[in-house]
């Protein structure tokens, strides 16, 4: 299985506190990963260094089968690159309709002149109709995505996330804030995603990543503490040390 | 699109057509009609319509993008001054001729020089046409630069300013600054352009002189309404492509719209530009019809009242912004006319030009908390903001 994004060896630190220490993770193709910790372990300035937002202080980040490298790209170059995030609190246009919350994150051309000139095509209104009934939003498509409830927003941005159509997925805390039969949903959602891209999932709840059946890798102080299956990190004495036995 | 009765085609067609109706009335009843409607204030309709185009192009770069600038009306004036440099210039080559006409032997092209300079620049204490008047005796040159030189400098400020991520309060202070410090330049007497005097003379058109200041009024109004409704259209066109989608959304949730993979920097510094561009085309409207443009006009203060209008129209709609300045900059100039008769309570005194600026400022304080839509928000009944519940 070749590697989808690399990670090597990266530190970053905030007015001399080390948020990530020299940290190395990778990836593979159509792979699902859960990513757990106390908090402040890092997880979510992991985050933002893959998705451009934080630079590393140093180290690098190697994409795709072609070797690129993200450390100097912008946010937008590496989302367009397939890199698509999802964040902790719903993060939607309120005051567009879900249609249009949809339409904007279709996997199409980004520029400026393009975006004058576009034309919503019948195809893909059928395709932003076809991702609206997989996150039971068909007929919420004209509402205000303002007006939703808190768990149609989390799952308007996974709606999104799917019509931006990424390679890899970083989603940061699917199932904070949803009822126990939403996190059902979300689960079968995104081992259904996980066939055709790779999904980076950072969570809390030990539940919830017990049931995505995938490895997890235990980020503590900024570094990897461990790496594996559910059983063999649960069996993990530093882990149970600085985590789950607390 | 929210508030969708706007913003259909059928809509805006009647709008416009309505308008022209209007603007067809208004001729009707001028000098050059029925003689109901002086000829100063079918200029004062000429210039709201400017006004107008300005608030529409602010609303699009601070109502629908969320930029509030402080500045635009620095590209206005810069409109103005460009269109004024040409007027200037040749209604002064036009006399200095007409002088000339008597001496025996025919001036060299040195001598006219130096005559026009001595003329415009007398004032300022120099005879010598600065390097920037240098395309000033050529109309279409100079309407090339009203696009071109607001257009570039946007794009210089913005470009800084957006690359090095500055939003909110900060970039309305660094518009601010921009618009600041060109007034304060062009204050100076060698900045080029007349120091404090400014250009005037505007209305006078070269090759006109013999029309009536009426059909030169009427010939504007026409001008600054097509220019209007072109605007509009504009700003039709972006707000309802993705485009306007993409902007609103920037406006909403910066990061988002840079995590599905926009450059956010280049849109905004987009639609920065067109404003620029479209603000200077309407100052270059307005300048000829009030007749005189100075450094003053940059002053920050003129931008504050653009984005006053828009506040109080509803901003993040392309109507509202329109009816907005027309409503405002229309009572504005009927308070502060000194024609309206101060009233006498016991304990005081109601003058109205004084009073005006502060009862503007209240009900733009009551509009921002009880109609954040503004007029046009409580028009269609939705008085309602975006995030009104979480």
């Amino acid at each position: 299985m070749s590697d989808i994004l690399e990670v090597r060896n990266i530190s970053v630190s905030f007015d001399g506190f080390k948020a990530i220490n020299n940290l190395s993770f990778s990836i593979g193709v159509g792979e699902m990963r859960a990513i757990i910790g106390p908090n402040g372990a890092g997880k979510t300035t992991f985050m933002d260094i893959i998705t451009g937002k934080t630079k590393a202080d140093s180290g690098d980040v190697i994409w795709g089968k072609d070797n690129i490298s993200l450390i100097n790209k912008s946010e937008s170059q590496i989302a367009q690159l397939g890199v698509g995030r999802k964040f902790q609190k719903p993060t939607v246009f309120e005051n567009k309709t879900v249609e249009d919350n949809l339409m904007i994150s279709l996997n199409n051309e980004r520029g400026f002149i393009s975006a004058l000139v576009y034309n919503y095509s019948a195809m893909e209104k059928k395709r932003v109709e076809k991702v609206a009934e997989l996150v039971n939003l068909k007929n919420f498509l004209q509402k205000r995505a303002g007006n939703l409830s808190h768990g149609q927003k989390q799952w308007l941005e996974i709606g999104m996330l799917i019509a931006q159509d990424p390679l890899l997925l970083l989603i940061d805390e699917p199932a904070a804030g949803m009822t126990s039969s939403e996190r059902r949903d979300t689960v079968r959602l995104l081992k259904n995603l996980s066939k055709t891209r790779s999904i980076i999932v950072v969570e809390h709840d030990m539940d919830f990543v017990r049931n995505l059946a995938c490895n997890v890798t235990v980020l503590h102080e900024g570094s990897v503490l461990a790496e594996g299956n559910i059983d063999h990190i649960s069996k993990n004495n530093d882990v149970i040390e600085v985590y789950l036995g607390r | 699109m929210e508030v969708a009765r706007f913003h259909t085609k059928k809509s805006i067609i009647a709008m416009c057509i309505f308008f022209l109706i209007f603007m067809l009335m208004v001729t009707a009843m001028s000098q050059l009609g029925m003689g109901f409607i002086s000829t100063s204030f079918i200029k004062t309709i000429g210039k709201t319509l400017t006004l107008c185009l300005a608030a529409l192009a602010l609303d699009l770069v601070w109502g629908y993008c969320g930029i509030l600038s402080l500045g635009h009306f620095a590209f206005f004036a810069i409109g103005g001054y460009l269109i004024g440099m040409w007027l200037m210039y040749e209604r002064t080559k036009d006399i200095v001729l007409q002088a000339f006409l008597n001496e025996e032997l025919p001036p060299t092209a040195t001598e006219i020089k130096e005559m026009i300079g001595s003329q415009i620049f007398g004032v300022v204490g120099g005879s010598e046409i600065p390097t920037i008047w240098f395309f000033a005796d050529f109309l279409s040159i100079q309407i090339f630069l009203i696009f071109l030189i607001p257009g570039l400098l946007a794009l210089i400020f913005g470009w800084l300013a957006f690359r090095s991520r500055v939003t909110g309060v900060y970039l309305s202070i660094l518009t601010q600054a921009m618009t600041l410090a060109l007034s304060l330049y062009l204050f100076q007497n060698d900045s080029g352009l007349r120091g404090n005097n400014g250009l005037s003379g505007l209305q006078n058109i070269p090759g006109l002189e013999t029309v009536s200041q009426a059909v030169i009024s009427i010939i504007f109004l026409w001008l600054s309404a097509i220019a209007l409704i072109c605007g509009f259209l504009l700003a039709f066109w972006i707000t309802r492509s993705k485009f306007g989608v993409v902007i609103m959304a920037i406006r909403d949730d910066e990061s988002r719209t840079r995590f599905l993979g926009y450059n956010v920097e280049r849109y905004k510094l987009v639609i920065f530009v067109i404003t620029a561009i479209v603000c200077a085309v309407a100052g270059s409207l307005y300048y000829p019809q009030a007749g005189i443009v100075n450094p003053t006009e940059l002053a920050p203060i003129a931008s504050i009242y653009l984005a006053v209008w828009v506040a109080i129209g509803g901003r993040g709609n392309i109507v509202g912004a329109v009816l907005g300045a027309a409503f405002v900059s229309l009572i504005s100039s009927v308070f502060t006319s000194g024609q309206l008769p101060n009233i006498d309570l016991i304990l005081f005194k109601i003058k109205w030009v004084d009073w005006w600026l502060p009862i503007l400022g209240v009900s733009f304080v009551f509009i921002t908390l009880y109609a954040p839509r503004g007029i046009i928000g409580i028009l269609v009944g939705r008085v309602r903001i975006g995030k009104s519940h979480e």
